[in-house]
Formats: C-alpha cells, structure tokens, sequence
C-alpha cells in the first residue's frame, strides 16, 4: 500500500487505509476528520461526537491499535493505517470479550460513552493484560461517561483481561 | 408496609435480568437521533448572539442565501404568522430571536444546507446590527429596582403545563413565587436555644448528556404534517407545544424517540423542536439541527442560586424551626424554573419534624442562558445547606451527625408538608444503613471528614402514564410505552414487569420506543416517574391480557378462571395446561390474531397536583469519607456510600448502578462544576469541556459501599418506587456535611481547594 497522501488542486486528497480489515480508497475533503470520514462518508456510525475537543472520547478510533480522538484528527492522518471502528470488534458475529464484558458487568447505560470506552479498553489491555485499577484509572482518564459512575467500566476491563488471559493460558 | 403479592408464575422480579439494550450499545449498532439519514434530509446551523443583552437593529441575511448549497434561511420576521411564544410553564420564549436578544448564544438565524459545511459558511455570511442593552447578570443585579425588566412579566401568557397555581406576575425580572408558612417561626426563633444562620451559594451547572439535543423535523405542506425525531425525554408534551405553536391538531405531529445518550432533565420539556420546525417549514425539506456541546450547554442548564437560612433547636438538639429565603437564577426565560423553585423550597425544611417553619423561593430572569431541569432538582439546591446546619447544631449539643439525625427524622405517616403525602420510607432506618455503610465511629485522623445527610424529594410529576401490550398468535408479546429509554434501563424494566405479569421468559417480549403516532400517552420521563407510574401502566397491560387468557382458557377447561394458573407460558388446571398460542387459535379458530391489553394509571384521590401529591417521596441518602489537605485545600475522597430506598428493586443490579451514576455527578456539583458566566458581558466563559470539569475516572472514591432497602412502600409495580435522583442530592449534601466533620464550613458551591482553603482560614483567623 502506498503511504502518499496526493493533495489535489480542489483542496480534495485520497486516502488509502484499511477499515476493519478491509481497503478504503477515497477522495474527501483535505479538512475532513477522520470521525466525519468514518461517520458521514464511510456510514459506521458506532462512534460518536460528543465534546469535539478531545476530552471525552466517545469519537476514539484505533490507528495501528493506537487510541485516538478522531473528531481531532485529520482523516489523512490515518493514510496507509489500519483504522479500527467498534463496528471491527464484532464484526464475524460475536463479541470481542471486552464488548461481552460490558454487557455481563452492566456497565452500558446510555451507551454513548460505550464505542469509545471498548476500544480505549482494547488498546489498554493489549499493552497489559492484568490492569490494576490504577493502572485503568489512568489509561482511561480520556474516556469520559456521565451515566455508571465508572464503578462497572472498572469491573468489565478486569473481567475481559481475565477471561482473555484464561482463554490465552488454555490454549 | 403493604405485602405485595407476586403474580402467579412469572420470575423476572428482582432479578439482575442483562439489560435488552446492552449488546447493542456493546457493538456500536444503536440508533441515536444524530445517526440517522431521513431522505432529502438538509443540516441546520444557527446563529447565535453574541450579547447578553440587545436590540437587532437589523439582519442582513441576502450573501447567505445566495451561497450555493443553501436551502433556506431562517430569521425573526418568518415565524410572524403564527404565535411564536413558547415555554410549557410561561409563554416567554420566542421560538427565534423576534428584535431582541435576551442571553449570549440566543437564536437569531438559522440555515439549512444541502452540508453542514455549507450550513456553517452560510451563518458567517449573516450581518446582524446589534444596540447593546443594559445586562442583568447576576440575581442581585436583576432584583435591584433600578434593574431593567427581560419581559413585559405581566403581559406573559400561562404555558398549557404551568401546573403552579395562580399565574399573575407583578412587573420586574421575578417569574414566579412560592412560600409558605406554618407554626409562628419568629416565636419559635425568639425562644430558641440554639439558631445557626448562614448564606449560600449554589452555581449554574451543565447536565452533560454526551449525546447534544439533536432534533430532525420535517414539515409537509400538503398535508401540514410534521413529523420530528429527537432525542426528547418528553415526547407527549413536545407534541402538544408544537401542535399549539403551529396551530396543528396534535394527531398532525408525529415524535420518534430514538435511544438517547443521556438525559438527566437536559432533554425534558420542548427545547430544539420548535425551531426546527420551523427552519423545515420554512425549507420544505427536512432538516437536523445537532447542537455542538457548547450550544447545548446554553440551550439549558441547572439553575444558580442564592440562599439564606437559619435553624433554631433546643440545647439537647431537638430542632424546632427554619427559616429559608432563596433565589433560583432562571436566566433569560423560565424554562422549568417556576417547577425547580417550587420543589426547592418544599425540600428546604428537610425531613425533620419542625414547630415552626416559614420558606420563600423566586425564580429570577437574568441575562444569562434559561435553566430548568437536571436530576434531583430541588433537592440539590437547598439539601447542603440544610443538612450542615443540622450537623451545626449537632456539635453544639455534643451530638454526632447520626445521633441528630435519629432524633428529628419524620417516621413513615408523619406529614412532610400539610395537604400532601404522608412519608412513605423508613428514614432513620436508611440512614443508620448509610452511616454503617460509612464505617461509622470508626476511628480517623483529624483531616478526615465523615458526613451524611438525608432529605426528600417531590417525585412523579403528574400520574399520567398508559401503555398496552399485543400477544401474537405465537405467544410473543410487544409492550408500547412512551417513557424514553435514555439510558436508565426503563426498556428493560418493562420486558421484566411483563414477563412476571404472564409469566414469560424475558427473550419472548419486545418493548417499543416512543413515537406518539404509535406508543400511547405518557406525561413525561423524569422526576423518577418510568418504573413508578409507566411501569405500573404496563403492569396493568399485562394484568389485562392475563385476565383475557384466564377467561378464554376457562371456557376451553369449562372451569371458572379462579381455578386455573398461569405459569411457563400456559394456563394450567392441575397438571394439565393449554400454552399461549394454542388459545389465541382456539379463541380466533385460526393461527392468527392477537389479544391487547391497557393499562392506565391516573390519580388515585383528587386531581394528582403538585399540593397534592407527590406520588411517592424520593429519598436522597449521602454518606461520604473525605480527607482534606491542611496546605492545599485539596480534597481526597476516600469513601462514597448509597443507600437506595426504592420500596422494591425490579433490577437490583441497575439500581445500584443508577446510584453509583448519581453519586458521581452530585461529586461533580458539589467539589467541581460551574458554569462561569462573564459578569459583564454574560458571556459563558468556560464552554468547553477542556474549561469545564465533568468528572472522570481518576475523581472516583477509594471505596464505594451501596446498600438497597425494600420495604414494598412505595405506590409503583410489586410495591416498587423510583430511584436515580436521590444519591446525586444525598452525595453534594454529604460533601459538605463531611466537610464540616473536617474542619471546613463551606457556603458555595463547588467547594473548589481555594473555596476551602479560604474556609480553613477563616476558621483559624476566629
Ligand atoms: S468527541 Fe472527540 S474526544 Fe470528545
Ligand atoms: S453510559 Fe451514558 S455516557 Fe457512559
């Protein structure tokens, strides 16, 4: 893949990355963020605007497994990156286990907080797979929700990490 | 207490059922208003003031609708057809700035474009003249005589949900009074052993739903139809404003309700709508208006308040009076102040028996942004103030914070205030559990506080909720309710009420989302209202389609219904039984057809007002752990406790999880948040949430310890009463009642390191 990024004379450049796995070639916009990219030109709307000043985290995005707000970051930015949605998680038909460990800890409410949450999560748990809450208190500190109170958010990283290790020991 | 039979068969109650919308949200696959594309569908900016206070001169609006792409352009002289007064409780709001600008961020255009992009282009290319007026910022300012008046107060018109009482405004910037008076306060006073006195100050505070107000209308002409989807948590009296607005019957008005991302009173009552709508008339195409987070922060918020109390007890800490004068800011237009004013001063008293009290609350105009509701309205203004003076006095009579408390508490039937419900919980009960919760009397060193606190909140609103459930020729069931689903898990508690009613698995029932052309009425989703009174509705659906069971089955046994079950999904006589599906054929004579149940709930006795209610009081129980740094003012929270008193848990597991939610966002009113306004120039300084603190992951407590009490007390299903207002009221009290146990008394809020620094310093200096 080609990591180029051709701006055009009409202020347009193509993009080419990966969704979920899957090659993406488009022309947009040079001042297009990725979130408007993934959301308006690409229809996964999983993630979502919120505070739009990099605060909150409901917009996060994996680039190369790397958390970041994608209402802050240019959609070139992501040129010749894998991007990872939340739509990627489930995307043969089941859960990834942090997806199921926030359904089984009840730390979905509103759910607008949810698609950032899970893939701050992942990327956390990638780089350590027992997190002590410490460990996730800071890691998350970028990911805001107004609805749990965080208490269960707590829980279901340190069940996923669990079951993930569990499942990584048996096999 | 009352001993609630369960209904035959079914086992969804009280059980930690996951909740329906879970995997959904999990997956990134729910629908929110700001995801959906409605074909033609253009996209709405607004321009908004920048001055407080100031008459438009004039707009110049021709370079923006000669910018490609632009649909229609949307100003004051548009809406001049219809009566663009607005406001469910006073008819002070225009539905578009009409010559004058009452707060900065107010409304003044609106562009709909084929792009948002455009959309925003557009709006810079708007000229506007303003002449500045004259700003009243703050409630001082507004209440001075000298002040200039935001409205012609007594030309105001009454809003269709006023619900208050009389409406006769006197001229000035005051948009409603409560008081009242029982006992002879200034004796009781006079005589007193002991008064505490003190003023306080209560900030202006942002909801936060992460989802913005997010509103799609469109308007057809053919027809005069309007059709809305928005994230409101109040679709019924949504539809009746517009329908009087645009003078439409209410049937022309169609509201979808999508999943919301957050409510918390932010979503209530009519805000996005009416513009919309009229921005889609105006367009004949449809249009999305999404607020950007620093629009919605000035599209409502929690109301500022000023305060002054005082307290009298008798030196062996019997309290005996209180007295309480409050001013609730209510910013340019009333909103659901006159509701907010009202509740906040029923609450003042607090739960306690009194000889004498005497209260008085206004809602005040000012020139900042309108404030109405946010969770536990009421209860978190005054509750603080009220439960440190109770401490006060306790340390003076060398009683402890529970001591005090067990004293003076109400017990079940005494009367919070004449003419209303009696008090349907088991105060000292919760708040001995809070104090255990706490580690009470444990030791600790002197920089750390332990506080609780206790009070009540007027909870319901009005009783009107229906609902009714289809039972398809398989047996599955759909249940139709109007509460929004906006994140408390109301969905969820339904698919459980109607499981146990027909004693379903909890996989076989499916529950709508509002849409007023199909879910029928329900008045409102707030106030703790959804398990209570909807539920109940749909409690009384599933008895109903019960009963149409039983009877069928009892003409197919040829045995009285008294003499069969339901249970596993079928009727059964002794050990023989007919499934679901298997009546609905035999009753129709053919696989197909569906059975229909209604319910409804109204009120029981008199007319379900405001004096005559509330439907159940709410209890707000705190109990915090907090150390204060001596140097820095800085405070660590070591322990957070609820206790959730909700008669019976449907859900246990999402009680406490409501609770948790509320503790950190009364964390967040309490130590942290506060909207800024400019004392010049009204406008919000801190905007965005970079400058604007909502709590995260690294405020959480040490420890937290919740605890739910079921004594089946209260008027909802099996017994059950709501939750999810309290803990946020119960938690700001218990910060500063923790505070105080720590050395520091704090009269303003947020209780900021400088605010307690300076507290401490005082403190020293006497
Ligand atoms: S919307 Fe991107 S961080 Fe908040
Ligand atoms: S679940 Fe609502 S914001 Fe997190």
């Amino acid at each position: 893949m080609t990591t180029t990024t051709r701006m055009t004379e009409t202020g347009t450049i193509t993009i080419d990355a990966t969704v979920n796995g899957r090659p993406v070639h488009a022309t947009i916009a040079a001042q297009t963020t990725l979130l408007d990219f993934v959301r308006e030109e690409l229809g996964l709307r999983g993630a979502k605007r919120s505070c739009d000043v990099q605060v909150c985290g409901a917009c996060t995005m994996l680039l190369d497994g790397t958390p970041v707000s994608s209402c802050c970051t240019l959609a070139w930015e992501a040129q010749g990156k894998a991007i990872t949605t939340i739509e990627g998680l489930s995307a043969h038909g089941s859960l990834d286990p942090i997806q199921q460990a926030f359904v089984d800890t009840g730390a979905v409410q509103c759910g607008f907080c949810t698609s950032g949450m899970v893939l701050t999560a992942k990327s956390l748990l990638a780089d350590n797979p027992s997190p002590s809450r410490d460990d996730i208190t800071a890691y998350m500190s970028g990911n805001l929700c107004r609805c749990t109170g965080y208490w269960r958010i707590i829980d279901a990283i340190q069940l996923a990490g669990e079951r993930m290790r569990d499942k990584d020991g048996g096999s | 207490m009352t001993n609630h039979t369960y209904t035959p068969g079914g086992e969804s109650i009280g059980r930690n059922v996951p909740r329906i919308d879970a995997r959904a949200k999990a997956t990134g696959e729910t629908v929110y208003a700001g995801d959906l594309q409605i074909p033609g569908m253009t996209y709405g900016k607004l321009l908004r003031s920048p001055y407080a206070h100031a008459r438009i001169r004039s707009i110049d609006t021709s370079a923006a609708k000669a910018l490609p792409g632009v649909v229609a352009v949307l100003i004051g002289e548009d809406v001049l057809d219809i009566n663009p007064y607005y406001g469910h409780a006073i008819k002070d709001r225009p539905l578009i700035a009409i010559d004058r600008v009452r707060f900065a961020g107010e409304p003044v255009a609106a562009v709909a474009a084929e792009s948002l992009a455009i959309a925003a282009d557009a709006v810079e290319l708007i000229e506007v003249e303003y002449d500045p007026l004259q700003t009243v910022i703050s409630i001082d300012e507004a209440l001075a005589a000298d002040a200039p008046h935001l409205h012609v107060t007594q030309l105001l018109k009454k809003g269709l949900f006023h619900g208050l009482g009389d409406f006769n405004l006197d001229p000035g910037n005051v948009c409603y009074h409560h008081s009242f008076a029982r006992g002879d306060a200034d004796a009781v006073f006079a005589g007193a052993d002991i008064v505490v006195e003190g003023e306080y100050t209560f900030p202006g505070i942002y909801q936060y739903a992460m989802e913005t107000h997010t509103t799609i209308a469109s308007w057809n002409p053919l027809q005069d139809e309007v059709q809305l989807w928005s994230n409101c948590q109040h679709p019924f009296l949504v539809r009746a404003e517009i329908a009087d607005l645009f003078g439409l019957p209410q049937n022309n008005v169609r509201i979808t309700v999508p999943w919301l991302g957050g409510g918390f009173g932010s979503k209530s009552y009519t805000k996005m709508e009416p513009i919309t709508v009229a921005l889609a008339r105006k367009a004949r195409r449809p249009v999305r208006i999404a607020n950007m987070v620093d629009e919605s922060m000035v599209t409502t918020r929690r109301h500022g308040m000023n305060a002054w109390m005082r307290t009298a007890a008798r030196s062996d800490g019997t309290l005996l009076a209180r007295e309480v004068r409050a001013w609730f800011d209510t910013g340019a237009y009333a909103d659901n102040g006159p509701r907010v004013v009202a509740t906040g001063a029923d609450a003042a008293p607090g739960p306690y028996r009194w000889e004498a009290v005497k209260v008085d609350s206004w809602g005040v105009y000012t020139n900042t942004s309108s404030a109405g509701s946010y969770r536990a309205f009421g209860a978190s203004h005054l509750q603080w103030a009220g439960e440190l003076q109770i401490d006060q006095i306790g340390r003076q009579c060398g009683l402890d914070g529970l001591q005090i408390r067990e004293r003076n508490l109400l017990t079940p039937g005494e009367y919070v205030r004449p003419g209303g419900k009696p008090l349907d919980a088991d105060l000292i009960g919760d708040i001995r559990q809070a104090a255990a919760n706490l580690g009470w009397g444990t030791p600790k060193p002197d920089n750390v506080g332990r506080g609780l606190s206790v009070g009540l909140l007027a909870a319901g609103a009005h009783p009107v909720s229906t609902a009714f459930c289809r039972m398809e020729a398989d047996g599955t069931v759909t249940v139709y309710g109007s509460s929004t689903d906006m994140g408390q898990g109301v969905r969820t508690v339904y698919t459980q009420i109607m499981a146990q009613e027909l004693a379903l698995p909890v996989s076989r029932i499916r529950v709508i989302g509002g849409d007023t052309q199909i879910t029928p009425y329900d008045r409102s989703t707030g106030a703790s209202r959804s398990t209570t009174l909807a539920g109940m509705a749909v409690k009384r659906a599933g008895g109903e389609l019960r009963q149409q069971l039983l009877d069928i089955a009892s003409r197919e046994f040829g045995l009285p219904p008294d003499a069969l079950e339901i249970r596993d999904a079928a009727v059964w006589h002794e050990d023989e039984s007919r499934s679901f599906p298997d009546l609905i054929k035999a009753h129709f004579g053919m696989v197909g057809g569906e059975l229909i149940g209604r319910g409804e709930v109204r009120p029981e006795q008199g007319s379900g007002s405001y004096a005559e209610g509330p439907v159940f009081w709410e209890v707000c129980i705190g109990g915090i752990e907090l150390e204060v740094d001596q140097d820095t003012g800085k405070v660590r929270l070591l322990k957070t406790a609820s206790v959730a008193d909700v008669g019976k848990a449907i859900n246990p597991d999402q009680v406490e999880i409501q609770e948790m939610g509320g503790i950190m966002q009364g964390l967040g009113n309490a130590l942290w948040e506060e909207m800024l306004f400019d004392p010049q120039t009204g406008q919000l300084l801190n905007s965005t949430l970079f400058d604007y603190h909502i709590p995260t992951f690294g405020d959480l407590a040490v420890e937290h310890a919740s605890s739910i009490v079921e004594n089946e007390d209260g008027p909802g299903p099996y017994g059950s009463k709501g939750v999810g207002e309290g803990s946020l009221a119960g938690a700001i009290a218990a910060v500063a009642t923790a505070l105080y146990d720590a050395g520091v008394t704090i009269d303003q809020l947020p209780a900021t390191p400088e605010r307690i620094w300076r507290a401490m310093q005082k403190e020293r200096m006497e």
